[in-house]
């Protein structure tokens, strides 16, 4: 770990402008204190915003305002949430540990970094790490990796659960710039894929705060959210699905699906969707959904087992969501 | 006053059983637990001296080649930097266990990527860190051989390791039933709880060092061997440690770089290991592929078996994974070839982790004999009964016991094995069922401990023996407990430090019966000299609660001591028993799993493991013992798996994020039965080794299980989601 200036932020206007000098937003630490650790990063300044008023979970415009430090466990374990967007709480719940979900943050939790075991090892070239160096993954070990969205410069995935509900449920990211001013970006926009800057990984400009989440009026329709992974808990997913499908009979009225562990961000195929509204609940359509949905799937040796993998986990999800025999 | 027994014949006598305290076998708490559950039982890398600086390890980047140099300057300008080290005395490997002297040293020659090549020392440990990740390396590279799978790796096959009876190839053509298929299964990693950690600091001209060590007689001269100086110049202390599972059994880097540097500095050097570090620079399991040759005739009895394994090892180390060992004694069958190869490659030393051999070696066996009773069709804990050996078929000696058969009996009976139905489902999983058999080579090692009877009644039991978690402290305390009549919280047991008696240490499951038979035999002897002072004889004493009672006279312990403690040190030492017979502890396996239909995804829910390893000595820790086998099992069947990169060799998952242990949510309800049994050959207690047991096929239960639910045979261990998809019906 590098030595650092520790600041702790009076108000946002104070994290803001810290930041906007070059200090590292501080939160919940349960990824960037790992990473600094291992000097994968190695800011020369953290301004820790842990004190400031965004623990709130508020009603907004028929929807929810998520503060950006409202913690996951207490997420959750919100009735709201847990009511009117079953998906977010089954998803922060299918993540990481009761302790670190006791300490993880909202935006915290949006912003943390991939576990490429290349990322993690500073004497591996690593594109992400080091703009340039070359991508140790791509002839290496890639059962984390991407199949969908990756670049020639990076395959790495997006770890994050929370994310890949939000994404379904069109969530919208606020954000404070260092000049004071609020903006709302959909997190449909917030992500980036990695094509040759895989180091940048989403739209904020330096100086840049999140203070909230901002989640639309409860969607209409079963949710759902299924997360595929090597251990029963505490391991990243290899393929998860967040759905959310609005029936009426047999026919699918609205549909969301979102996907993690397979591509380097929550990942939305609009194409797969419309190939899913308006059609009959059948095993025809679902396949078709698939099909569309991993028609430009790029796999590498380990990671092939993810196509016919997110394929099943697909179908097995709108099967239970469009109330079709599960087994 | 001196007990030495040197095991040349088996005891019969039971002693144990006609004691009276009744403290043996019960399942005593540990008397260290309060210290550990409230955080001041002293691990190594918390016993922090005045003034002590911190070193921490700098690994090579690279697989094979030379350091030319470093640039210390660079690094001793930052603050708090005291010294960046580097040399001839710094290991390059960990020691193998009861290695007794120096392992491979020097840092100017990589061997492989991971290899610790300098440390660096600073006031602060994060100063240390930040120096030890700057520090920049100048190297030449050599050409290396990083995979198993390589094509320029050389192959070794020992002619020791090799052996054949009979003839296989026509046992294989004139079977009823044969199996020949290839298993293969990963590195794994031992993953203690404790990184490996230690604290020098020098006194004169006499190192100091507390170290988190599984045996301490072998360290203190791997130590001294290694530093260049007299081992009677090393005083050790290695009084609680977390987990060892076999990394532990000899020096890692840490403590010869902590030994050196606190000479350098004139100050106490701590040097611990990050998690990464545990990873890549102490010793891996290697991975094995392992092909077996099955003849049966048929009625399903064995006329044949061929194993032949291949490991991964560094040049210049002669230990390999023994995955053979129990090969040649578990079943019958009077045409055999087992035999290893060795390859050579650059990459972690390869060690003793969680039961070396067996527990790779026999998962294999039992998938293989799973697939012969699919083949046969008679049911599998039948078709093991039909194959146990009258003797030991490869050299025909007689067992000291075998309770394998009696394993199988009583684990089926309490898994309820016969009420088990087929093409069961639940929702999406698929419900299957599994079995495998136990095995573990038993022995003991040479062991001195000394037990003093205060005047006052109380009892100081002292060895250098350790306690990794095992429950050391509570068996040591029962025996002698058991034997004086003496009440636990009347007794103290001192351990890990090698100013005390000798013992065999922790390691191959042999701690318990050698270090508690030299308890036993030092408390044999006090009891033999209290019975001198009443003119009784020894048979006709009781001692029970402080009280000694012969011919219908009490009379108190204290009164008998005098004014000062008797003291007797009991030495135990294999004999003719080890070599006569075969002994080996048993046990079996089953299983209940759910294989999700959709995903591929296995979740254990249920399993029951009966074993038997002669008296047990604590019914608890015992337990416990099996408990953590069969969760290792857990991970070895369902998620362990040391990733190595073939370009390099280095290990890929070298955290506990990404190599998957089984958590609380992967271990369902595990039962555990102890059989009933005494084994004379063993010991003086009739004790065997549990501390490997429960992982010795494991595994294989639960493979075995996946085939059952799925039809699906995983033989490339861990049965991870993406082996067992293809199997699975469409959706």
């Amino acid at each position: 770990m590098k030595p650092f200036d520790y600041i702790r932020a009076e108000d946002t206007g104070h994290a803001t402008s810290a930041a906007g000098q070059g200090a590292t937003i501080i939160a919940g630490g349960t990824n960037l204190l790992d990473l600094m650790k291992l000097e994968v990063l190695q800011p020369d300044a953290l301004i820790d915003i842990n004190r400031l008023d965004l623990k709130q979970i508020t009603e907004a415009d028929g929807g929810l305002r998520i503060g950006a430090l409202v913690t996951n466990s207490d997420l959750a374990a919100d009735m709201r949430v847990r009511t009117d967007y079953p998906v977010l709480s089954e998803a922060l719940l299918a993540g990481a540990s009761g302790q670190l979900r006791n300490k993880a943050t909202t935006a915290g939790n949006l912003l943390q970094r991939t576990r490429c075991y290349y990322f993690y090892d500073t004497a591996m070239p690593c594109n992400k790490r080091e703009p340039g160096t070359g991508c140790q993954a791509m002839e290496g070990a890639t059962r984390l990796h991407a199949i969908l969205g990756g670049s020639d410069q990076c395959i790495a995935t997006h770890p994050s659960d929370m994310a890949v509900a939000m994404r379904a449920l069109a969530a919208v990211v606020e954000i404070e710039a260092a000049n004071g001013e609020t903006r709302h970006v959909p997190l449909s926009d917030f992500y980036l894929l990695p094509g040759d800057t895989p180091h940048i990984e989403n739209v904020l400009r330096k100086g840049d705060l999140i203070t909230a989440v901002i989640l639309p009026a409860a969607p209409k329709g079963a949710q759902t959210y299924r997360k595929v992974r090597d251990r029963a808990s505490y391991a990243f997913a290899m393929v998860s699905v967040a759905a959310r499908i609005e029936m009426d009979g047999d026919t699918v009225k609205d549909a969301a699906l979102a996907f993690g562990g397979i591509a380097p961000q929550p990942w939305r195929d609009a194409d797969a969707e419309n190939a899913l509204i308006g059609k009959p609940a059948t095993k025809e359509t679902f396949n078709a959904v698939a099909d569309i949905l991993l028609k430009n799937a790029d796999p590498k040796k380990d990671n092939a087992f993810k196509v016919p993998l997110a394929r099943r986990t697909l179908i097995a999800t709108l099967n239970e969501l469009c109330g079709k025999d599960v087994a | 006053m001196n007990a030495h027994l040197k095991m040349d014949k088996p005891d019969n006598r039971n002693r144990l059983d006609n004691m009276a305290q009744g403290l043996i076998h019960t399942g005593m708490d540990r008397p260290e637990g309060p210290l550990k559950v409230t955080g001041t039982a002293t691990y190594a890398h918390e016993d922090h001296q005045p003034g002590m600086l911190h070193g921490v390890l700098v690994r090579a980047t690279i697989a094979r080649g030379t350091l030319d140099s470093i640039d210390a300057a660079a690094i001793e300008k930052l603050p708090g930097i005291r010294k960046v080290m580097h040399g001839d005395k710094f290991l390059r490997n960990p020691a193998q266990g009861t290695a007794n002297e120096a392992p491979v040293q020097g840092s100017s020659e990589i061997y492989y990527l991971g290899q610790p090549v300098a440390l660096v020392v600073a006031e602060t440990f994060e100063q240390a860190r930040h120096g030890a990740q700057s520090l920049e390396l100048q190297v030449t590279a050599k050409s290396a051989v990083t995979s198993p799978d390589s094509d320029d790796a050389k192959v070794e096959t020992p002619d020791d390791q090799q052996s054949s009876m009979g003839d296989l190839d026509a046992a294989m053509k004139d079977a009823a039933y044969t199996v020949e298929e290839t298993y293969t299964t990963p590195g794994h990693t031992s993953a203690p709880m404790e990184p490996h950690a230690a604290i020098a600091w020098w006194e004169d001209d006499k190192l100091i060092l507390r170290s988190t060590s599984q045996m301490v007689k072998y360290n203190v001269n791997e130590v001294a061997d290694s530093v260049g100086i007299s081992a009677d110049d090393v005083h050790l202390m290695s009084p609680y440690v977390g987990g060892g599972f076999g990394s532990k059994l000899g020096i890692s880097p840490d403590a010869v770089a902590a030994a050196l540097a606190a000479r350098e500095l004139g100050a106490p050097v701590s040097v611990a290991m990050s998690r990464q570090q545990v990873f890549e620079s102490t010793m891996r399991r290697s991975e094995t592929v392992q092909h077996f040759r099955l003849a049966a005739d048929k009625d399903g009895k064995l006329t044949g078996i061929g194993h032949r394994a291949r490991v991964s090892q560094l040049p210049d180390e002669s230990f390999s994974e023994p995955v053979t060992q129990a090969t040649p004694f578990l079943y019958r069958g009077e045409n055999r070839e087992i035999g290893m190869e060795i390859v050579r490659i650059n990459s972690t030393c390869a060690g003793s982790v969680r039961a070396p051999g067996e527990a790779v070696g026999i998962t294999a066996l039992e998938i293989a004999m799973d697939e012969l009773a699919v083949k046969t069709g008679i049911d599998p804990v039948e078709l093991r009964k039909r194959n146990i050996p009258e003797k030991d078929p490869s050299d025909g000696r007689d067992f000291s016991s075998h309770t394998l058969a009696a394993a199988l009996d009583d684990g089926a009976e309490t898994f309820g094995w016969k009420d088990r139905t087929s093409g069961q489902t639940d929702g999406e999983w698929l419900i299957g069922y599994g079995m495998s058999s136990a095995v573990r080579v038993n022995m003991i090692g040479e062991s001195h401990a000394r037990v003093t009877l205060n005047p006052d009644g109380t009892v100081l039991i002292e060895t250098d023996m350790t306690d990794i978690g095992t429950g050391t402290y509570a068996i040591l305390t029962q025996i002698a407990g058991e034997m004086l009549g003496v009440s636990q919280d009347r007794i103290e047991t001192r351990l890990g430090d090698s100013n005390l008696p000798k013992s065999a240490g922790s390691g191959g499951s042999w701690g318990a019966s050698s270090a508690g038979s030299s308890v036993f035999l030092a408390c044999e002897k006090l009891r033999q000299e209290i019975a001198k002072k009443l003119g009784c004889d020894e048979a006709d004493l009781t001692l029970r609660d402080g009280t000694a009672t012969a011919a219908n006279k009490q009379t108190p312990l204290s009164d008998l001591v005098g004014g000062s403690p008797m003291e007797s040190t009991g030495v135990i030492e294999p004999g003719k028993t080890m070599k006569e017979v075969r002994q080996a502890t048993f046990g079996a396996f089953f299983c209940e799993v759910g294989v999700n239909r959709v995903t591929g995804e296995t979740r254990l829910r249920r399993m029951h493991g009966s074993f038997a390893a002669g008296r047990i000595l604590n019914a608890k820790t015992a337990r416990s013992q099996c408990l953590g086998g069969m969760t290792f099992g857990i991970g070895m069947a369902l998620t362990e798996e040391l990733i190595h990169d073939a370009r390099d060799g280095h290990i890929v998952n070298r955290d506990l994020g990404e190599y998957h242990i089984p958590v609380n949510a992967d271990v369902p309800q595990l039962t555990v039965n102890f059989l009933e049994e005494r084994d004379p050959y063993a010991n003086p207690m009739q004790s065997k080794g549990i501390g490997e047991l429960g992982i010795c096929g494991a595994a294989a239960c639960i493979l075995n299980a996946i085939h059952d639910a799925t039809g699906v045979r995983v033989r490339d261990l861990p049965a991870t989601m993406d082996k067992v998809l293809p199997g699975l019906p469409d959706l």
